[in-house]
């Protein structure tokens, strides 16, 4: 078997007898002994190797695209590699979350570090240390905006659909009643709801589900007029070329912040951001890291405004978070200092242009875009057979677009797909339409 | 230190891209804010992090014994396998038929830590203890909404518990009653029996629970709750102590979180990503947030509980996390399991015996994993407290013990070592805490200005609270 | 210590400051402040909320706990201090100074003690 405990027999030997027991078992005096366990139903521990051997193993019968077309919430991008060198650093994998802010000033600096490049990304005044992904930081945002007598969220339809099921788990416990604006050529159609005297929050995705661009401003005017916040869940790459929540009149911006450097690794670890106006600051939930000085005056870093938390309000708390993503926000962190404004602006660009032209070579193979406006790096086409397509593509190591349905399929481009393989896919499509 | 912000020079980068070979669109409603985003070179990169890096405490810098969060060593063959391409590389939207080996961690994760726990079905969906705790408190909540039992709107929790169990409990939309420890740390049977009644929805509890002990009035604490028609909810903060040896299921919990980021052994990060798995007896798996993985004849596939609470997180929740830790449960299997536990309590009781010399125990052993001491004595005598005591085992880099934790004891550090430091470590250890004792009665200013060789000393708290300075300003 | 024997104080360490009939002047005392330690926030209540004597109205926080403050009577909150929100020190450094809400419609008291009763109080 396994073990990493290090003490040999004659040590504990000498441990029990130190602490004044026969053997082990003496400690577990007050388990009832009808309840202890005699053996466990489980494989016995084996070498390293041979764990190598197995998980290796399953690993395997996972197929590796050499091409990805599929995005709807987990984005394939460049990660420069220095980016993995830095992030594994022992030190910073290996802690706990920075309670002695004496010996984490690395954790707690380059959270603060990541907050302020959140803030420069989305405009918006203040960041938290992150929560566990995209949906969460919606749904706790939705959280941040009720109120005694606001108490109703209304959330647009052309979200991401596992977002808004996230959202709905979140309101069954707390009780906030959510209502879905409806969709209207790729689009939030605001003007078929009325946003009544309860209404908490208007939720909108910034490129939407399908990869169209929303009229954000207009909602937000439209939320504020009724009383109402105005959450916006972007995509971070997206928001190096397109106008931020801020200019939008956000008073919340959250999103998934896995583009940034992280794998897409069957879906997680991820992590959501989640930022806010000065006047609802205080409203965020979860770690802060903010600037101080230590008893000489020198600069330091701690976890702050910590008496919203649940360690010290308890069953008064908004918030039951109690961690963040600390790695993958670092990650994150890395991420935008090696890309860059520059870096960060070509991706986001590269990614939209390449979109734009595949979106183009589709039609032209007979997969005409579904809706009409502006999109990003994703886009919806009509598709008689997506079965058909995708398994023709698939053979050739392609992963196509994701089926939305019997007749669509949504299609995403980032930087990582070169003309080459656009051109090949087309040709691909062109055959089986 | 310089923040990144403050160094290199406008017009460094990287080269990462390439150009553009399609024609280049742009958007109408384009960005015109300026992206302020740090300008260096590679080099300045790897250096500025790498100092950062450099100030920080991890288990693999030296012991790290804080209670409560089982800061166990994290094997290398975890972080390895974790970096599979054939993980690293799957869209987590690919068609089933192509990810049969994720599938396939998710399903045996999910059977060998059911075994482990007692349980029928478990969900890797959520990414933390508080996670799991609210998902487990939705899978209670939906149990008494599917029978119509609509009057119970009560969760039970101790006044020993960590803070998330309240607010978990709140968040799930239910009102907190919390039950007073008796004078030996364990739930105090007949204010248990007077607090449950119609309106109990369910109990929180660990055990071992937060002060190291064993509460051998469980089946007792399990049944009275039962009897009243709640559940009870087993938080497996502490399950480290007790795994392999007696399983939460068997002790009468009906719903189970697991950290795999402190029992099995997959690293914190500094403070997430981790994994809360919930698992649950057979009559409440259908209501698990879906999809839930299956195997038939054809293969392994998703499939959705038939009255799911819905999802709590995208996808299969912090997938990388399990992989590290099915393949930390490979590596110990069934003899490693429990002899993990059996010695994080022995190291535990052995740590105790030895600071028992001089420093007060909270309550008597033998413990489980942890303890908990009280300087309510030693602060009376010197003025040194536990903040002082815990400041000063920085200037001999040992991470202190939990502190202020639980609330129910004044002046508390909580020490668990875990199975993985050997007794020279904790030979070692222990003396640095019995000299810091002999200080503070010898040169109490000396503790209070610790410490002095980190890489800064006491912070300002109340001056970052007041005047909260949360992102970097240029100019 | 200090307090000034035109103020009544409650058991929950409120200071009680009289403006009319039916309206007072609320803020937590020099004791309450000392015990609380250094503040560095106020959750203040909202002009309309309806308050209850001896019941929470408002909370403050410190950097490790946050703590109820007791309305010391039945009313309706007329006023906030809002420059506590950006100065919470006041609470610390000028305790009467600081005052909270100012509380109208005010229908009845909690328990309330003269300055020298109330010095009595807290030295039990």
């Amino acid at each position: 078997m396994g073990t990493y405990i290090p003490n040999t027999e004659a040590q504990r030997k000498a441990m029990l007898s130190a602490v004044g027991a026969e053997c082990v078992e003496d400690l577990y005096a007050a388990v009832p002994r009808e309840m202890l366990v005699e053996a466990l139903d489980l494989p016995a521990g084996c070498s390293e190797l041979e764990v190598r051997q197995k998980v290796t193993a399953m690993a395997a019968k996972n197929r590796v695209y050499a091409t990805v077309l599929r995005g709807a919430g987990a984005y394939r991008h460049f990660i420069p590699a220095v980016v993995k060198s830095v992030v594994s650093r022992e030190e910073l994998v290996t802690a706990y979350t920075p309670y002695q802010a004496e010996v984490s000033q690395g954790i707690l600096q380059s959270i603060f570090e990541y907050q302020t490049m959140i803030c420069a990304l989305t405009g918006m005044d203040v960041s938290n240390a992150s929560v566990y992904d995209g949906s969460t930081a919606a749904a706790e945002a939705l959280a941040m905006c009720r109120d005694r007598k606001r108490n109703k969220a209304y959330v647009s339809a052309c979200a991401d659909p596992q977002t808004i099921e996230v959202m709905r788990t979140y309101c069954f416990g707390s009780g906030m009643e959510l209502e879905t604006i409806p969709e209207k050529d790729g689009r939030t159609d605001l003007s078929a709801v009325t946003l009544g005297a309860d209404a908490a929050c208007v939720y909108i995705q910034q490129p939407n589900y399908y990869g169209n661009i929303e009229d954000a401003r207009a909602i937000g005017e439209a939320a504020h007029a009724a009383g109402a916040k105005f959450i916006m869940g972007c995509n971070p790459i997206a928001l190096a070329v397109l106008e931020t929540p801020a200019a939008c009149g956000a008073d919340v911006a959250v999103g998934e912040a896995q583009p940034l450097g992280l794998d897409i690794a069957f879906g997680g670890p991820y992590l959501g951001f989640m930022a806010a106006t000065k006047a609802m600051f205080r409203k965020l939930p979860g770690r802060i890291v903010g600037q101080t000085h230590d008893v000489d005056g020198q600069v330091g870093y701690v976890l702050t405004l910590t008496a919203r938390e649940q360690h010290i309000r308890r069953e008064k708390a908004s918030s039951n978070i109690c961690s963040n993503q600390a790695l993958c926000a670092f990650t994150a962190g890395v991420y935008m200092t090696a890309m860059g404004a520059q870096g960060m602006r070509q991706a986001a660009n590269l990614s939209l242009s390449k979109a734009h032209y595949f979106a183009g070579e589709l039609e032209k193979a007979g997969l005409k875009r579904v809706h009409s406006g502006e999109f990003f790096h994703e886009f919806v086409t009509e598709c008689k057979n997506p079965d058909k397509v995708l398994r023709r593509l698939d053979e050739a190591g392609i992963l196509g677009g994701l089926p939305l349905g019997e007749d669509r399929i949504l299609w995403c481009v980032t930087e990582l797909v070169s003309r080459e393989e656009l051109d090949r896919a087309a040709a691909i499509i062109k055959e089986v339409c | 230190m310089k923040l990144i912000f403050e160094k290199g020079a406008p017009g460094q980068h990287l080269t990462l891209l390439p150009a553009c070979d399609v024609p280049e669109v742009t958007l109408s409603n384009a960005r015109t804010e300026p992206l302020d985003l740090p300008h260096v070179s590679e080099t300045e990169l790897t250096r500025h992090y790498t100092a950062l890096a450099k100030r920080v405490h991890g288990v693999n810098d030296g012991f790290y014994p804080l209670g409560s969060c089982t800061m166990k060593y994290n094997p290398k063959i975890n972080e390895d396998m974790a970096n599979l391409p054939g993980f690293t590389q799957i869209h987590p939207l690919q068609g089933e038929e192509t990810v049969q080996g994720c599938l396939e961690v998710l399903h045996e994760s999910e059977k060998l830590l059911c075994e482990v726990t007692g349980m029928n079905a478990m969900t890797f969906q959520p990414a933390a203890g508080a996670h799991g705790e609210f998902t487990g408190l939705l899978l209670i909540k939906a149990y008494h909404t599917h029978r119509q039992d609509t009057g119970r709107t009560k969760i039970i929790v101790p006044d020993s518990a960590h803070g998330t169990n309240p607010a978990s409990a709140v968040m799930a939309g239910y009102t907190v009653v919390n039950v007073p420890s008796s004078p030996d740390g364990c739930v105090d049977v007949e204010a248990l029996r007077a607090a449950v009644g119609p309106d109990t929805a369910g109990l929180m509890l660990t055990n071992p629970n937060t002060v190291g002990i064993f509460d051998r009035n469980i089946l007792e604490i399990t049944r009275i709750v039962h009897d009243a028609g709640g559940l009870c909810y087993y938080d497996g903060a502490n399950l480290n102590a007790v795994m392999g040896v007696v399983r939460p299921g068997d002790m009468g919990f009906d719903v189970i979180h697991l950290n795999l980021h402190k029992t099995f052994s997959t690293p914190h990060g500094g403070g997430g990503p981790g994994a809360g798995a919930v698992g649950c007896k057979e009559f409440l798996a259908q209501f698990l947030p879906g999809p839930m993985v299956a195997k038939d004849e054809k293969g392994y596939h998703f499939t959705v509980p038939a009255h799911s609470i819905g999802r709590v997180k995208n996808f299969c929740g912090n997938f990388a996390v399990v992989v590290r830790a099915l393949t930390y449960v490979l590596t110990l299997g069934r003899e490693g399991i429990p002899e993990a536990a059996k010695n994080a309590v022995l190291n535990a009781n052995y740590m105790m015996k030895k600071l028992g010399e001089k420093y007060a125990m909270a309550y008597a052993g033998p413990c489980m994993h942890e303890f908990v001491m009280t300087l309510v004595d030693l602060k009376e005598a010197t003025g040194v407290s536990a903040m002082d005591i815990a400041k000063g085992l920085l200037d001999h880099g040992i991470h202190p013990p939990t502190m202020y934790f639980p609330l129910i004891v004044h002046e508390a550090l909580m020490i668990e070592p875990t199975e993985t430091e050997s007794q020279e470590t904790m030979d070692e250890v222990c003396q640095v805490f019995l000299d810091l004792w002999d200080l503070a009665h010898e040169n109490p200013q000396a503790l209070h200005d610790a410490p002095t060789k980190t890489p800064v000393r006491r912070l300002d708290e109340v001056g970052a609270a007041r005047n909260p300075v949360l992102r970097y300003n240029a100019g | 210590m200090n307090f000034p024997a035109e103020l009544k104080y409650s058991k929950d360490h409120e200071w009680v400051k009289t403006i009319d009939e039916t309206t007072v002047l609320v803020g937590i005392t020099d004791f309450a402040q000392s015990e609380l330690g250094d503040l560095v926030f106020i959750n203040l209540p909202q002009p309309g909320d309806e308050v209850t004597a001896e019941e929470s109205f408002c909370d403050v926080e410190s950097v490790k706990a946050v703590s109820d403050v007791m309305s010391p009577c039945t009313g309706v909150v007329a006023e906030v201090n809002g420059e506590l929100e950006d100065e919470p020190q006041m609470l610390n450094e000028d305790p009467y100074g600081a005052w909270i809400a100012k509380i109208s419609d005010v229908t009845a008291f909690g328990e309330l003690m003269t300055a020298q009763e109330y010095e009595a109080f807290i030295a039990k």
